[in-house]
């Protein structure tokens, strides 16, 4: 009996741990919402759509903090996946096994930069290298016909942050590609070389068709790495509030005015308002990984019954 | 005539033959697209780690782990606070999250194979994309604001929040690796099911969990939004674990914003002391795992 005891202790125990995790969960969305309450009820819904950003006054809106999260991530989105997929088929379809390791390690490196080093880097190379280049390229190209690339270069702004997110979300989105390319059964690409396909052929219509799903998957994986990423962000977007007219001007992000901000809210208000931003912030990458997890879920469902 | 029907053949064969060039240049070009794009990721990161390691040993010193921060402008001074800082937060978030971590994957992978372990295991994998700035925020609310103030504490707990999806996960992976029949084996010889978990399947995955726990060691370490606002910094030696506590990423932030080209140096040392132990943690968790 002695024994059956400890079994459902060490049980019991087990279970209090597993729901910690549900608890964490919980504990996490009720401090937002109790943080945000003051706010919420101040503001209401017109707080999303509000372009007013002044302290002083106490006058806030979100809209240029959203609108500086949704372009930068979509940008670094726009960057990152061609890259990120063709370094996927790169170690799947051709590179040597020994050279693929190596560069898996390299990919995998570039993941386990802290995010403040990033941001260190992108201040003082990576910023210039726009500035004085990078920028005035599709300035004089591109800004002549679409005013989104007109304007002065300051090397801090929406671009160079969607640079650095992309950097950052690459190994993401690659790993996760590679994995959904590895699972493509090989009768696939045979049958597909057997008809006379060139190798690109077959890559298109016999691999990445078939992991089509997959990759969306990993794409919106990255996009909540992009979304929640803060430190480099707030080292490079150049913390303006307001909605930029340019792809190159100063702007600022969800993330980034809270770590800037936080600790200088003077008032209540001024508090409640960045902790709302921080729910908001913490609601969107909730759901943005509920929707990825379940795409990449019912994908492996579908190749495992593909098999 | 036959003569008619040869050429139009030939011209036939030729023009698939141009179709077929075409196609295979084709293939060729989109080939060599895959090699660009991975050359155009590795480029950041060989620019990443050559201007660290440059600018960083050129600040690097022995005072700089000695000494405490210099005021703005003044040559000298080192980041020890901050150094020795990481360490105790880095410990604090171990002391809370490697436990409840470890549990949590026990449980997910030895009771958790139902309705509800499943709903779990799903929670967790959510809750690694919580951004660490939102972990900020409601450790300042949990904490900071409960305790009264910054502290080391806060920062812990940050760091654990971070840290726990993380064990976890890898524990429950690392467990379900454990074939099943060294489970009946034990539970066969009549020893009771949590002396089995403990003694036999725990030690059997051991090498995989202090991999995956080095891993969020180091995913932890570089970590600074979170610290901001509960750890906070300090430019002094931390005397209490209940007041607050310099960390380096958060000294290589204030530094690599500030305006003095000294503290911008040595924003960059700190950063190569900060990659050069995360790298150091990733590769010894590799070397661990390629081992067995």
């Amino acid at each position: 009996m002695k024994r059956r005891y400890g079994d459902q202790v060490f049980k019991a125990v087990a279970y209090v741990f597993g729901c910690s995790i549900i608890a964490m969960l919980g504990i996490m969305l009720w401090e937002m919402f109790r943080g945000s309450s003051f706010a919420i009820d101040k503001y209401g819904p017109s707080f999303l759509f509000s372009k007013a950003w002044d302290p002083v006054a106490e006058e806030f809106g979100a809209w240029p903090f959203i609108y500086g999260t949704i372009v930068s991530s979509l940008l670094a989105l726009a960057i990152a996946t061609p890259i990120s997929v063709g370094i996927a088929i790169f170690l799947v379809e051709i590179a040597p096994k020994w050279f693929r390791d190596v560069i898996g390690f390299l990919i995998e490196l570039l993941a386990a930069i802290p995010s403040i080093v990033y941001g260190l880097w992108g201040i003082f190379v990576l910023s210039p290298i726009i500035r004085e280049y990078i920028a005035p390229l599709f300035i004089n190209t591109l800004g002549t016909f679409i005013p989104f690339f007109r304007g002065p270069s300051f090397g801090v702004g929406i671009f160079t942050a969607g640079v650095i997110l992309a950097i950052m979300i690459i190994p993401t989105i690659a790993s996760i590609s590679r994995e959904v390319l590895m699972v493509v059964p090989e009768s696939q690409r045979e049958a597909a070389l057997a008809l006379g396909a060139t190798k690109w052929e077959m890559i298109r219509k016999a691999v990445l068709t078939y992991s089509r799903s997959g990759i969306l998957g990993a794409m919106i994986i990255g996009l909540g790495r992009a979304i929640g990423e803060t430190m480099s962000v707030t080292m490079v977007i150049g913390n303006r509030p307001e909605i930029p007219d340019s792809i190159f001007d100063p702007a600022y992000t969800m993330a980034s005015v809270i770590a800037n901000e936080f600790n200088e809210a003077s008032s209540n208000l001024y508090l409640s308002t960045l902790i709302e931003i921080g729910f908001l912030l913490f609601a969107v990458t909730l759901l943005v990984n509920i929707f990825a997890k379940f795409l990449v879920w019912t994908t492996s469902r579908g190749v495992q019954e593909a098999k | 005539m036959e003569s008619v029907l040869k050429s139009s053949n030939n011209v036939g064969f030729e023009k698939s033959n141009i179709r077929l060039g075409r196609r295979q240049t084709k293939s060729k070009v989109m080939v060599g697209l895959t090699i660009l794009s991975m050359i155009l990721a590795l480029t950041p990161l060989f620019s990443i780690l050559g201007y660290v390691l440059v600018k960083g040993i050129s600040a690097l010193n022995f005072d700089f782990f000695t000494e405490l921060p210099a005021p703005p402008g003044e040559v000298g001074g080192g980041m020890a606070n901050g150094i020795v800082g990481t360490f105790i937060l880095l410990g604090l978030a171990s002391v809370i999250g490697i436990p409840v971590g470890l549990m949590s994957g026990i449980f997910l992978s030895e009771y958790g194979r139902n309705r509800f372990g499943k709903f779990v295991s799903f929670l967790t994998d959510i809750m690694l994309g919580v951004p660490s700035i939102v972990v900020g925020i409601v450790v300042y609310g949990l904490v900071v604001l409960m305790m009264g103030g910054f502290s080391a504490y806060a920062g812990g707990v940050a760091l654990a929040f971070i840290m726990i999806p993380a064990v976890t996960r890898t524990t429950e992976e690392m467990l379900k690796l454990v074939p099943n029949h060294m489970r009946e084996a034990g539970l066969a010889l009549g020893i009771p099911q949590w002396r089995v978990i403990m003694k036999i399947i725990l030690p059997t995955a051991l090498r995989g969990i202090i991999t995956g726990v080095m891993l969020a060691i180091a995913r932890v370490a570089g970590e600074t939004a979170p610290l901001l606002f509960t750890a906070f910094g300090n430019m002094y030696w931390n005397h209490s674990l209940n007041q607050p506590i310099a960390s380096m990423p958060v000294l290589i932030f204030n530094y690599a914003i500030s305006p003095y080209a000294e503290w911008q140096a040595q924003a960059w040392a700190g950063a190569l002391t900060l990659i050069l132990m995360v790298i150091l943690l990733n590769v010894t968790a590799r070397v661990i795992t390629r081992k067995r």
